[in-house]
């Protein structure tokens, strides 16, 4: 009967239920947009470094990012790094920003990511059109089908210059976004060395790959003390640090979070509001149920059955929305994301805010006189 | 507990209700002994106490001092949900302008009670619809009180109060929002539940349709009791006669 009762109160007055309902799921499109935006900016600043195939990094000591390396390393440290024990192989890797000149005049930044796919470090992991093999030839490079209007390209076949070289897409990627809206562009390492006027065989980082059952730790350990000129990162360091040094160095973090909390806040207040006067309203009844004898938990349980039916309604809406907004920017420069953990944690934020929400008119029942009923 | 054992009894009860220059002393030291099997009318001016005792009696209000027992059990120094848990077990109320839940069905509304004290599923659903045929409302169990007259709704009011089979049933001013037919019918209805289920029932009323169905009228004035004289009616009375034959006519 609880439930009954819950369900007959929210429903009796329609358009209460609407604002309730409109305020809830505000607030979860806002908190879903938000941390689907956060989520997806998180893949994508550490993409690179997740599908990289390496246990530990070599970077420069002001590395901030896999976008911004610091200074280069030279080969002094990558033969250090490969005498150490436990080493198996030591992957370079140019990565810099350097200005795209489209075919038909203007220009955008872009990442360069120099890489040799044949060591197994890392490759473009999601070609559609072309191969490696194509990367490989002349003057090559591989674009992504995301960034065609921004690069100045159709497709297949078109040119540009990156610093003095003219480059000739050869192949396309699909889906590989960058956080910083400079799209990633991958060629051959010493065409990436060519194209930047990296000197020698300089590498923005160095990819070590270990030896089957190595402790990572030790060899880690080992690596410091032989590279005094170079900072050695777990993979998930450099994950970190890269996040940290865009998410939340920048502020786009957290401006991100503050939006999310800005929702939570805002849906709270509606919701809040709207029970305590939907509460208010039924006041009457609460003070009939108390003079039948009911317990204070009963009424409490009353509130709280409203609060989670709305809260569930309100959900079932606000994902439904979300999902189509998600779906709609699943082919923009800036997709947002959401995963099975987050759907949980946003029914469960959505359970948490309706719970508080009532606390306010369970105040308010709380001081419920049973001796009302006989005033009327 | 014999049948003359009072169910419900009050003791030198005072009431004062306010503070300071505003201070009024509603009941000025109340005795009263109900029994089981009897209805008793509480009459009274406006302004007498009636209301403010029978609210002491229900355990809705607590005495300024003297002693209310329940069933036998004092309700001095009890809590709010203590008070409660008495009403549960052993109070049914009926309302003047009945306090019916208007989202609820008659059914449901009789459910609620039930919920109230615990008993749910389908022996609480039975027990819900058999208390609404007792009352005559077997035809009308899933309207709500906006689909019903204001006899009707006051016989859910009944039902709700003695489905959970109490020992004593309050009535406030009963018959107060009724016209005279739907007064008589509900009056009726009372004296029934006193004499047919034992029960103990009490009304306030400032109604005279109301005497021909008491066992006892008990008459109050500025908080004290005043007079007290029994009646010989009770199941006699015409009406009872009348619908407890109509009634068994329908069945």
């Amino acid at each position: 009967m609880i439930l009954t009762l819950a369900f007959r109160n929210l429903f009796h007055d329609r358009i209460r239920l609407a604002v309730t309902l409109v305020g809830i799921l505000f607030s979860i499109v806002l908190v879903a947009i938000q941390l689907g935006m956060y989520l997806g900016s998180s893949r994508m600043i550490t993409d690179m470094i997740e599908r990289s195939n390496g246990e530990l990094w070599i970077t420069a000591f002001d590395a901030k990012s896999f976008e911004e390396g610091g200074i280069l390393l030279t080969s002094r440290e990558r033969h250090q790094a490969l005498a150490t024990p436990g080493v198996q192989a030591v992957v370079p890797l140019v990565v810099s920003f350097a200005e795209w000149r489209k075919a038909e005049g203007g220009s955008t930044r872009v990442v360069v990511v120099g890489t040799d796919a044949e060591d197994g470090g890392l490759a473009p992991w999601s070609l559609v059109d072309g191969t490696w093999q194509d990367i490989k030839s002349p003057d090559a490079v591989s674009a992504d089908d995301t960034y065609f209007r921004e690069l100045g390209i159709d497709g297949i076949g078109d040119t540009a210059q990156i610093g003095t070289g003219r480059v000739k897409v050869k192949a396309l990627t699909h889906r590989i976004r960058s956080f910083t809206q400079s799209p990633y562009v991958f060629t051959p390492l010493q065409r990436a060395r060519n194209l930047l006027g990296v000197d020698g065989d300089r590498a923005s980082f160095y990819l070590v790959q270990l030896t089957p059952g190595t402790n990572v730790e030790a060899v880690r350990q080992e690596l410091l003390k032989r590279l005094d000129g170079a900072e050695v990162l777990s993979k998930e360091e450099f994950h970190e640090r890269s996040l940290s040094q865009w998410l939340f160095r920048t502020g786009a973090g957290l401006a991100l979070i503050g939006g999310a909390l800005l929702g939570i806040l805002v849906g709270t207040v509606i919701v809040a509001q709207t029970l305590y006067s939907s509460t208010k309203d039924h006041l009457n009844e609460f003070a009939t149920l108390r003079a039948l004898g009911s317990s204070s938990g009963y009424i409490y349980k009353v509130i709280l059955a409203q609060a989670g039916l709305s809260a569930v309604i309100g959900y079932v809406l606000g994902i439904l929305i979300s999902l189509g907004i998600l779906y709609i920017s699943r082919n923009t420069p800036l997709p947002l994301v959401m995963t099975p953990g987050l759907a949980v944690a946003l029914l469960g934020l959505t359970l948490f805010m309706s719970g508080v929400s009532a606390i306010s008119a369970i105040m308010k029942v709380t001081r419920i006189d049973p001796a009302t009923v006989f005033s009327r | 507990m014999t049948k003359n054992t009072p169910v419900l009894e009050c003791e030198n009860v005072v009431k004062e209700l306010g503070k300071g220059a505003g201070k009024v002393v509603a009941l000025k030291g109340v005795n009263l002994a109900l029994t089981k099997g009897e209805l008793t009318l509480l009459m009274g001016p406006s302004g007498s106490g009636k209301t403010t005792l029978l609210s002491i009696l229900g355990c809705i209000l607590t005495p300024t001092s003297g002693i209310v027992r329940v069933a036998g059990e004092s309700t001095e120094g009890k809590s709010a949900e203590e008070l409660a848990d008495l009403r549960r077990k052993h109070i049914g109320f009926i309302f003047q302008s009945y306090n019916l839940f208007p989202t609820l069905s008659a059914f449901e509304n009789v459910r609620i009670a039930l919920d109230v004290i615990g008993q749910k599923g389908y022996p609480a659903a039975r027990r819900a619809e058999e208390v609404l045929r007792d009352v005559g409302l077997g035809h009308r169990l899933r309207n709500f009180p906006s689909n019903l007259s204001g006899g009707e709704q006051q016989r859910v009011a009944v039902a709700r109060a003695i489905a959970a089979q109490p020992s004593v049933v309050l009535a406030d001013e009963p018959t107060a929002a009724l016209d005279s037919e739907n007064g008589h019918a509900v009056m009726a209805l009372l004296a029934r539940v006193a004499k047919e289920q034992n029960r103990c029932v009490l009304a306030v009323t400032h109604d005279p349709r109301t005497l021909g169905y008491a066992d006892r009228v008990v008459r109050i004035e500025d908080g004290l009791i005043v007079g007290e004289e029994r009646r010989p009616q009770g199941l006699d009375a015409p009406e009872i006669t009348d619908l407890t034959k109509r009634r068994k006519a329908n069945a």
